[in-house]
């Protein structure tokens, strides 16, 4: 990452060294990564053992409870790795998020709607190749 | 050794003298050419001792500027490919009817509607709207680069591999067979099993990267480095639909990764995402694809409203009606550009819902864009309006794209939809509104930014020509298609029994040639221009009494833009500088940090290319290796902490007094 040029001419020993995030974001502190870094084990470890325990009866269940694990996860790496929080960047980050979720749900919500649709309108299945469905 | 086919098929993989297609005429003739050409510029090169100039200053540069200009002579390049394979499928099918089946069989004809598609989309449009925003923004928002010079860089050689491995499938192997997105079934393993989808994919994913990279560059760079005072709402109109264009690039492109990625996972690992069988659904590809490739064709189409903007209201001397409105429609088409995905395929079965729903959004977006066209109306009223090239091709585009638009809102009705889709309609109506909208943009584009890039105007005569060529050429060969395809002739399709549509493809052909005859015009402008520059050199930089920061500089700018960071009171800044009778800065220059140049990007892209290559051919040493040295040069490049220097004041005042005494002798 180079560092900016245009900034540069009114204070080049603040550029100096690259990016400037310094007074936008922290770099976060040893304590933070290791909270992070073991949070992230503990949110992987619970599915894999949900799974592989088979401790639920429901595969319905384990599955929507591994899918909510994994976004929590995600919440941890944004928090932790990524040092995301309301202030970072003047806002920017949280703008790009709410972006980002706004979009991912317009395609996961519009994807399910139009595949729900076709699968509707398909033509009709004997019950054994029903079976065999997703 | 031909003894082992064992070994011969781990060295070569899948590719045995066979795939050289040496038996097909046309592609001989065509490589003898394209060789004889190479060979041609390569000698240039060496006799001229440009190598070392052409590494230092070009291949490594991490100027925007140069990268701006090295975009578009991509896409100027890859226009001449593209359009031969146009006017091919035009002759062909002006003279393929009643058991005449025309000079190219079905599966090489099939190759070329294909690589039109994909040229014209991938290594046309973006590179050149790409190159005009990486020239054109920075100077605009007063700023020195943009935010990740490396990147850009790095971007631009992704692209550029991208176009040269599409190009490669030329003469060794062939390309798909699959119409330009590729949908499965067809581009699965089953049904396409040989080399052309490989190159489809593994072009486009690299290609991808590039452009994603560069979205995201522009983004921080428009966001982050804006010259002091200038607020959103200050902001240029091009910067503004650059902004819009490059947050739809960074949102959609990874769906397009991501989609291209599960067909390859089918066709090289045997999964079955798309495929007919074992849970697999294609309908979820082109449900997948299309949120993709809705959002690009305004990707492509912003930037060129963007150009439009500033070339109207210069040309008429006058602010631009309306810049609030232009700019929150510009946000509202960026918004909705998202939920019209499926007006692509409402025959695809989907019940009355889905259909009016997408319908109607799509309906909804003509709504904004009637409002630009509106605008650029009332600015153009009651303004003194000078007819230069840029001028001429914005009014064209202003009559084309509407009738485009509108033949687009017939398209969203999804009854209507049912008769036209598939149909030669619906493809006069997308060359209707890519080439009266895209194309004609970016030739307005070139013709008004052409002399700051290089200090001298283009010549407006071929400049006329060739818009004139352009101009009667699209509607002769593009009224035909929207009549046949009223009549329902599909698209795709090589052979023709009835002969009463044969006098339709005739008049097409003949608009092709037009059209071919616009290219070699401009062609001819460029050349007769450069022979001509020091008569129509400009030694203002400001050639059409711009309104915009990017007129405040030399033409061609210095490497560092602005030896004092301007500062911006208003919106059209310049102009607001100019009535206020701004005095340039004469001394008190200071030394100007800037990036240096790098040869990482070119290598990385370089690498790239093996290893597609690799990955298409079942190559698979040549693919890991390449894969490895790619990370490692990637990791490598981390390691390099000798990445800028400093322009010395001397030097910037050297340059400066330079532009002060050929201001003075000017006047």
């Amino acid at each position: 990452m180079s560092s900016h040029p245009h900034a540069a001419a009114q204070d080049a020993a603040d550029t100096h060294h690259g990016h400037s995030h310094g007074h936008e974001a922290g770099h976060g502190t040893f304590r933070g990564y290791m909270t992070g870094f073991v949070l992230s084990v503990i949110l992987t470890a619970i599915p894999f053992w949900l799974v592989m325990s088979g401790i639920i009866e429901s595969k319905a269940l384990t599955a929507v409870l591994v899918m909510g694990l994994g976004a929590v996860q995600i919440i941890v790496h944004m928090v932790y790795f990524l040092h995301m929080n309301p202030r970072s960047e003047g806002g920017w980050t949280v703008m790009a998020l709410i972006f980002t979720l706004v979009l991912v749900g317009i395609l996961l919500s519009g994807s399910l709607w139009v595949m729900h649709h076709l699968n509707y309108n398909m033509m009709p299945m004997s019950p054994e190749v029903m079976k065999n469905m997703p | 050794m031909f003894s082992n086919p064992d070994l011969m098929k781990f060295i070569f993989g899948r590719l045995t003298l066979d795939s050289i297609p040496y038996h097909e005429p046309i592609l001989v003739a065509t490589f003898i050419g394209v060789m004889i050409g190479g060979i041609a510029v390569l000698g240039l090169i060496t006799y001229y001792r440009f190598w070392g100039a052409l590494w230092r200053d070009w291949v490594t540069s991490v100027d925007h500027k140069k990268i701006g200009i090295m975009y578009v002579i991509l896409a100027i390049i890859m226009l001449v490919r593209g359009f031969s394979d146009a006017i091919m499928m035009r002759i062909q099918q002006a003279i393929a009817f009643g058991g005449n089946e025309g000079y190219l069989p079905p599966h090489h004809y099939d190759q070329i509607f294909t690589a039109h598609g994909v040229i014209m989309i991938f290594f046309v449009a973006m590179p050149f709207v790409t190159g005009l925003m990486n020239y054109v923004v920075p100077l605009q928002i007063g700023a020195r680069d943009v935010s990740f010079p490396f990147l850009n860089n790095f971007s631009f050689w992704m692209t550029t591999a991208g176009a040269i491995i599409i190009m490669l499938s030329l003469f060794i192997g062939e390309f798909a067979k699959t119409g330009w997105l590729a949908y499965p079934p067809l581009s699965g393993i089953a049904y396409s099993p040989d080399v052309g989808v490989d190159y489809y994919i593994w072009g486009l994913q690299v290609a991808g990267i590039g452009t994603t990279l560069s979205g995201i560059n522009l983004i921080a760079t428009i966001v982050k480095m804006r010259a002091p005072g200038m607020t959103f709402m200050k902001m240029p109109v091009f910067t503004w639909t650059s902004l819009c264009t490059n947050v739809l690039i960074v949102a959609s492109f990874p769906v397009l990764t991501a989609v291209l990625a599960l067909l390859a996972l089918d066709r090289y690992v045997g999964t079955n995402f798309f495929t007919n069988d074992l849970g697999g659904n294609p309908m979820m590809y082109v449900n997948l694809i299309w949120i993709w490739g809705h959002p690009e064709v305004y990707i492509l189409i912003l930037p060129a409203f963007g150009i439009f903007s500033e070339v109207v209201s210069t040309f008429s001397g006058k602010r631009l009606f309306g810049y609030t409105s232009m700019i929150y429609a510009t946000c509202v088409i960026m918004i909705l550009s998202y939920i019209v995905w499926l007006h692509h395929f409402f025959t695809m079965g989907s019940g009355a819902s889905v259909n009016a729903f997408f319908g109607i959004t799509t309906m909804i977006i003509s709504i904004p864009t009637g409002a630009k066209m509106f605008n650029w109306l009332f600015t153009m009223y009651r303004g003194r309006i000078r007819f230069d090239v840029p001028m001429l091709w914005t009014v064209g585009f202003m009559v084309t794209f509407v009738i485009g638009g509108m033949t687009g809102v017939m398209l969203a009705i999804p009854p209507a939809d049912f008769v036209l889709h598939n149909s030669l309609f619906l493809i006069a109506h997308f060359h209707n509104v890519i080439i009266g909208g895209v194309l004609f943009g970016m030739f307005a584009g070139l013709n008004y930014w052409f002399p700051k890039a290089f200090g001298f105007k283009l010549d407006p005569f071929w400049g006329k020509v060739s818009f004139w060529f352009w101009q009667i050429g699209f509607f002769v060969a593009f009224m035909p298609l929207y009549v046949l395809g009223l009549m329902g002739v599909t698209r795709r399709v090589s052979q023709f029994e009835d002969p009463s549509l044969q006098i339709w493809f005739v008049i097409a052909a003949i608009g092709a040639g037009l059209i071919a005859l616009g290219i070699a015009a401009f062609f001819v402008q460029l050349f007769v221009s450069i022979r001509n520059r020091e008569a129509l050199r400009d030694l203002t930089g400001d050639p059409w009494d711009g309104r915009t920061l990017e007129w405040s500089t030399s033409s061609p700018p210095p490497e560092y833009n602005f030896a004092f960071t301007p500062v911006v009171h208003d919106l059209d800044c310049w102009y607001d500088m100019k009535k206020r009778g701004y005095k340039r800065p004469l001394g008190g220059f200071r030394p100007i940090h800037m990036p240096k140049n790098t040869g990482t990007g070119a290598i990385l892209a370089a690498i790239s290319i093996a290893f597609a290559f690799g990955m298409i051919w079942h190559i698979w040493w040549l693919a890991i290796i390449s894969f490895v040295a790619m990370i490692a040069v990637a990791i490598g490049h981390t390691f390099n902490y000798n990445r800028d220097y400093y322009i010395p004041a001397e030097t910037v005042t050297a340059t400066e007094n330079a532009r002060t005494r050929l201001l003075a002798g000017q006047n």
